[in-house]
């Protein structure tokens, strides 16, 4: 086990001949604490199985230096790292029986066989394989096969950490809930390093203590899910996370307070000196409000969801979505919305501006 | 709702039946109908029934050709698969290297029988063939036109040339259908690298191999031209494969008989063996 630190890591893939190399991954620095359930939420693309192959060593990065507690790993093969990983798709090795399979990872580093015995039946039991031990593995449900690659990350029990790029993809949603938080039993239980590759919030924000969120190559806020969604220091989180994201408007300034649609708001986050960039605000659905006075909407599509209702208004060219409890109504004639000046943000060049409050 | 009924539709398959019917179903019966009977000509048939099959399945000669077969055709797919194998990790599996390995590769499979059967046969050439002329130069007695061992080894180094290529060119379409996450897990798994060609890659190519090992069987089992060519079945008999014995029953004696019956027991030779081979393989499969 061990503290893993990526250094000013950044990653191109070999471009194809006569072209500039695309950075994949961008700059990155980012300490994983030991014993942590990390989550590594962004969308397709962005660089997090990136991230990942550089953590297990199936990559090398073009730049920066990865360290196991303060040790250089940055050009230790794969099998010098002990990391364990679950991918995408299930990977099994089709001539052998399910005990076989589990039991390769362990075998592969010479581990006596009454040993391997008990660590399968243990990992067996676990994901519910216990009766197909003997069992060919190319006969299984595509189920069966991801919780064998599932099985055989967590079979090893002297891992640095254990990465899984989005291992529930290809799982039955029932099954998925299961297995999610049979991930989270075994993390309080073994305490190991987990990061948790997703591109679902619901899942990275049940599974983890921390959620990563990445966008575009690069890390853009590390946090708990509540300061994820309280305080979105980019854009990016704040439309990724939450149901529906957060509304990002065009505003300009005056005096620190930000002006939008001609009416002065105020934000409990004002800027200080005179910004130069794109500016803009953003407020979540949850934190608009119609109110008496404010400014003048269009409503364009309630969506009744139950327990709430979101609202879609438009002002001259900007759509603002918003969230009414269900019992409340819609004002039929000249509805006009407000604010909350606490959950009122204005960003520059989509980070948020903070230089005041900190 | 009624089912409508129409039996015009099948005049739509006469063409193909028409296609069969003339170049397998008739010259096969032809072939049947040799086998049971004897002639001297004139379209004047006289009944023999099995004594035609009894003869070859009697004949030294039809079993030492069949004995000559077997060999060979093992020898060459004890080479060739493995060697094809072993190729086709070694090549490169991306870069501007593959479409070079790949022309290379199948360079030798667009060049006709014939010409491989002429090629091989001056190239080996004890006294001004490349590798005859070299082979005596460097001390070895080597005459393929008069030695058997000799003889034996040209021909089958020429079938691995000839061949070899196409062994590679199924397996490395095999392996490179492996997704990169099975090598990746391999790695994860600390896995040795003959574990991986023996838990990932062997048995991601099983289907591959098995056709190019059919293909091959199937072809060196029945080869002609290239041996007729390069030693025309000698010296002496020592390289009269099946089809050159049965060309020379056939042709040489015109003894139609005992021909027939023998093409008729070697095509059934070929068609028990694939299939005992192919049901083998399958049956492992749905295990």
């Amino acid at each position: 086990m061990s503290r893993i630190e990526f250094r000013d890591v950044r990653h191109a893939y070999p471009p194809p001949p006569g072209q500039v190399p695309v950075y994949a991954l961008k700059e990155v620095n980012q300490v994983w604490e030991d014993g942590g359930a990390y989550a590594l939420l962004g969308p397709s693309g962005c660089g997090k199985t990136t991230l990942l192959n550089i953590i297990s060593g199936l990559l090398t990065p073009s730049e920066g230096s990865i360290l196991f507690d303060e040790r250089d790993v940055t050009r230790l093969p794969t099998s010098g790292r002990q990391i364990a990983q679950v991918f995408q798709f299930p990977v099994v090795y089709d001539t052998m029986t399910v005990f076989d399979n589990l039991a390769f990872p362990l075998r592969n580093r010479g581990m006596p066989e009454p040993r391997v015995n008990q660590r399968v039946t243990e990992i067996a039991e676990m994901l519910d394989l216990s009766d197909r031990l003997a069992q060919r593995a190319s006969g299984l449900t595509a189920d069966g096969k991801q919780k064998i690659s599932l099985g055989r990350g967590l079979v090893r029990e002297d891992v640095n950490a254990i990465l899984f790029d989005e291992p529930l993809t290809v799982i039955d949603p029932h099954l998925k809930w299961q297995l999610r938080s049979k991930l989270k039993e075994l993390h309080q239980q073994i305490g190991v390093t987990m990061i948790y590759v997703t591109h679902d919030q619901v899942e990275a924000l049940t599974f983890a203590d921390k959620v990563v969120v990445m966008h575009d190559g690069g890390i853009v806020q590390v946090g708990t899910p509540i300061e994820l969604f309280n305080r979105p220091r980019h854009t990016f989180v704040g439309y990724f996370i939450g149901s529906p994201g957060m509304n990002v408007l065009p505003c300009s300034l005056d005096g620190g307070q930000p002006v939008f649609a001609n009416n002065l708001l105020s934000s409990g986050y004002p800027a200080g000196a005179d910004l130069i960039g794109k500016l803009e605000i953003g407020i979540r659905p949850e934190f608009v409000r119609f109110s008496d006075d404010g400014i003048p909407v269009e409503i364009q599509k309630v969506e009744d969801l139950g327990r709430y209702q979101v609202v879609t208004v438009r002002h001259e060219s900007s759509q603002i979505k918003m969230i009414v409890g269900e019992d409340q109504a819609i004002p039929s004639a000249d509805p006009k919305i407000s604010f909350d000046p606490d959950n009122l943000r204005i960003y520059c060049d989509d980070w948020a501006v903070e230089a005041e409050h900190a | 709702m009624r089912k409508t009924t129409n039996q015009k539709a099948w005049w739509l398959v006469v063409p193909v039946l028409l296609l069969v019917a003339f170049n397998a179903f008739i010259p096969l019966m032809t072939v049947v109908n040799y086998s049971l009977q004897e002639t001297f000509g004139n379209n004047v048939f006289f009944w023999e029934g099995l004594t035609w099959f009894e003869t070859v399945l009697r004949s030294e000669r039809f079993h030492d050709s069949l004995l000559r077969q077997l060999m060979f055709t093992g020898m060459v797919i004890a080479i060739e698969v493995p060697l094809g194998i072993a190729v086709a990790l070694s090549m490169p599996r991306k870069g501007p290297w593959v479409s070079v390995c790949l022309v290379l590769m199948a360079l030798p499979l667009l060049i006709p029988w014939n010409v491989v059967g002429a090629m091989w046969n001056i190239f080996a050439l004890p006294d001004i063939g490349l590798l005859g002329y070299t082979l005596n130069s460097m001390g070895f007695d080597y005459n393929f036109t008069q030695q058997p061992v000799s003889a034996w080894m040209t021909t089958v180094l020429m079938d691995v040339w000839h061949w070899t290529s196409l062994v590679v060119l199924l397996c490395y379409a095999g392996l490179c259908s492996i997704p990169d996450a099975y090598y990746q897990a391999a790695h994860i798994d600390g896995a040795s690298p003959w574990a991986v060609f023996r838990y990932i890659q062997l048995p991601k190519m099983k289907r591959v191999l098995t056709i190019a090992i059919l293909l091959r069987f199937m072809d060196s089992f029945m080869i002609y031209t290239e041996p007729f060519v390069l030693t025309g079945g000698g010296p002496g008999n020592t390289t009269t494969f099946l089809s050159i014995d049965l060309v020379k029953i056939a042709l040489g004696q015109f003894d139609l008989g005992p021909a027939a019956a023998m093409s008729l027991i070697y095509f059934l030779v070929v068609l028990l063996i694939c299939w005992v081979f192919y049901t083998v393989m399958m049956r492992d499969e749905e295990e």
